[in-house]
């Protein structure tokens, strides 16, 4: 049977966006206070791993590295099907850049022993580095195929994957265990289910701290991170209002024009 | 201490019921809109997303799950589609005499096939004579071989054409003090839908008349004790029924709030949006208030409910608030909205249109007053 591991974040949730606030040292965005959703792209891997476990049999545990709030995401992974959910969360994980999320998701996918396939969304809606995938295949030492928008060939130990590149896509061949990312592309997420929130009641989100890991304070959160985001600004949206003028014709072009050069068309 | 949160997994069945009326029901509501009809669709997705099992037992193939999350789930599906919401309200009124005077044997026949909606039900008291009065019913019973007989019409009834299961209340032919309650199936001989309504809103919701014609209803579908039907249908509609009306009503009021607030961040007057003005903020908070009072009151209820305590009274002041909040809010909506209020491209006018509707079902808001005036001076 399958060992399947999902990686998800929670992110803010799109309607909370006027709410966001930047920490102005660490150009974070703190999730702590703020409504939290799974990220879209971790439900298509989530997703994914349903659909393999149903086909074939197989045990999902998801992991999210993220602050208590985090839980929800959590459980609701749990509800959706997940068998087991384990939240990474300490102070000190706090303000970790892709490097340092990555390298703490890596020793946490470790802790759990032998794993066959690790699943994550292609990126976050928030902070959207699209590394996270290819960091842990470094960590983990498994080969990742990113931007995978089909599972061709699923059964044994050989997959083969359609992949998503500029203007095309890949077929490619890969030995288990391995790391995929998913786009939109691949499936369609299921929803919640009543029955399946009912069956979660008796699942545990196990939480694991700094200690738990094992690590050295500098390797993870802020600290373990190389990155440095000189800056983070609120973007104002404005809409202006222009009439055009002359005939219907003049109208047309003068209009078209103007879609050409915003680029639209 | 009063603790006035939803539990954590109560917000996730809420959540659940949101995701459900996005992405299942919002896409079937311009169909329902424009014909009036096709309701079958929804139909389908009410019971394949286990709707119609929150509040039956799960010894009898539903969730047990209680009415504050009943609740929840119509208001969140009344915030897409008020017309689903009402058949599904309904469908769980019809539901809930089996599950509280049903014999063993009725609960065992009836219950899983209402659970996965394979089967959908409604409860018919309404007649031409009015729905305030149901001593008034003049539907007849009469013993005939060892079965009941059943004569009369009722009108208003939601479900009417799609429900495979009917509670029908009638009188005793014989005894005019005796009412009794009783199980129809569709498939009955004497028994058919007749007229089908067309309502000011809640388009796409049936609502219809049924004919009984010597229809001939076997002995054990006698529902409760037999005389004590008035009791049997009134409990249903008391409670499930007003609990119901609430949850929509408050779904119709989030939707009118969510509209408001939409169109008056986007509509630019005097060189700013006119959620800047004081006048539509008030509006706006209005809205606001009644949708917060309302969710108290409404949630009370249904927790009273769910503690396995009566809460007819409560669930009438709740019933009483939320329908008339939801015409307040749903003319509030469109007033902000200006000329396009009048428009049908805009939401806002299917929420006048549905806000309508919401007033008579499950009684009147006076017959509403009537209850909780009893209540204050007793």
């Amino acid at each position: 049977m399958l060992s399947i591991v999902v990686c998800v974040k929670a992110v803010p949730e799109p309607k909370a966006a006027e709410d966001l606030k930047i920490d102005p040292v660490t150009k974070a965005i703190p999730r702590h206070d703020i409504p939290l959703e799974i990220n879209p792209l971790d439900r298509n891997a989530l997703e994914a791993a349903l659909h393999f476990k149903e086909q074939a049999g197989a045990s999902i545990t998801v992991i999210s590295m993220g602050p208590p709030p985090a839980g929800d995401i959590v459980k609701e992974c749990l509800a959706l099907g997940s068998d087991e959910g384990i939240l990474l969360s300490d102070p000190a994980f706090a303000g970790a850049d892709a490097l340092a999320t990555a390298y703490t998701l890596a020793k946490a996918i470790e802790k759990l022993g032998e794993v066959d396939l690790v699943l994550c969304g292609r990126a976050s809606s928030d902070g959207a580095t699209e590394w996270v995938g290819p960091e842990l295949s470094v960590f983990l030492d498994f080969p990742v195929v990113t931007m995978v928008r089909e599972f061709i060939q699923f059964n044994g130990s050989s997959w083969q994957v359609k992949a998503d590149i500029e203007n095309g896509y890949r077929l490619v061949q890969v030995e288990l265990p391995a790391i995929f990312t998913v786009t939109q592309d691949l499936n369609s997420p299921r929803t919640l289910s009543f029955s399946g929130i009912i069956q979660s009641r008796k699942k545990e989100i196990t939480t694991w701290g700094l200690k738990d890991l094992a690590l050295p304070a500098n390797t993870v959160g802020l600290a373990g991170s190389p990155t440095i985001v000189s800056k983070l600004e609120y973007v104002e949206s404005k809409r202006e209002c222009e009439i055009i003028e002359g005939s219907l014709d003049e109208k047309l072009d003068q209009m078209i024009g103007k879609l050409v050069e915003a680029g639209a068309v | 201490m009063i603790d006035f949160t939803l539990t954590e997994e109560q917000e996730l069945f809420q959540k659940a019921a949101r995701e459900f009326a996005e992405t299942k029901i919002a896409p079937h509501v311009p169909e329902m809109e424009e014909t009036g009809q096709s309701w079958d669709p929804v139909i389908k997705e009410l019971g394949a997303g286990e709707m119609m099992a929150i509040t039956i037992p799960e010894q009898y193939g539903g969730l047990g799950l209680g009415y504050t999350v009943r609740m929840l789930a119509l208001e969140e599906i009344a915030r897409i589609s008020v017309a689903t919401a009402m058949m599904m309200q309904v469908g769980g009124l019809g539901i809930d005499p089996i599950v509280l005077f049903g014999t063993e044997e009725q609960k065992e026949k009836y219950l899983p096939g209402l659970a996965t909606g394979e089967r959908f039900a409604t409860v018919a008291v309404t007649e031409p004579t009015g729905g305030s009065d149901p001593k008034g019913c003049r539907t007849t019973y009469k013993k005939q071989n060892g079965s009941y007989v059943l004569n009369g019409r009722k009108c208003f009834i939601t479900n009417s054409h799609i429900a495979d299961v009917q509670v029908v209340l009638a009188l005793d032919e014989d005894n005019p003090e005796a009412y009794s309650t009783f199980i129809l199936e569709k498939e009955m001989d004497g028994f058919e839908p007749t007229h089908i309504e067309h309502k000011i809103g809640m388009r796409g919701c049936n609502t219809g008349e049924i004919e009984m014609k010597d229809c001939v209803v076997p002995a054990e579908n006698l529902l409760g004790p037999e005389g004590k039907g008035m009791r049997v249908s009134m409990t249903a509609i008391s409670e499930s029924g007003r609990a119901g009306m609430i949850g929509c009503a408050l779904g119709l009021q989030t939707a009118c709030l969510e509209a408001a607030i939409k169109f008056a961040n986007e509509r630019i007057l005097y060189g700013k949006p006119i959620s800047r003005l004081q006048a539509q903020q008030f509006k706006i908070a209005e809205i606001k208030i009644d949708l917060e009072a309302g969710r108290l009151l409404g949630y009370r209820a249904s927790a009273t409910h769910d503690k396995g305590e009566r809460a007819g009274n409560e669930y009438a002041v709740a019933k009483y608030f939320t329908t008339e909040a939801a015409q307040k809010a749903a003319k509030m909506a469109a007033d902000i909205h200006g000329g396009y209020g009048c428009m049908e491209e805009y939401p806002v006018t299917r929420y006048v249109r549905d806000s309508f509707v919401l007033g008579p079902s499950a009684g009147t808001s006076d017959i509403m007053k009537v209850i909780v005036s009893r209540w204050a001076l007793s």
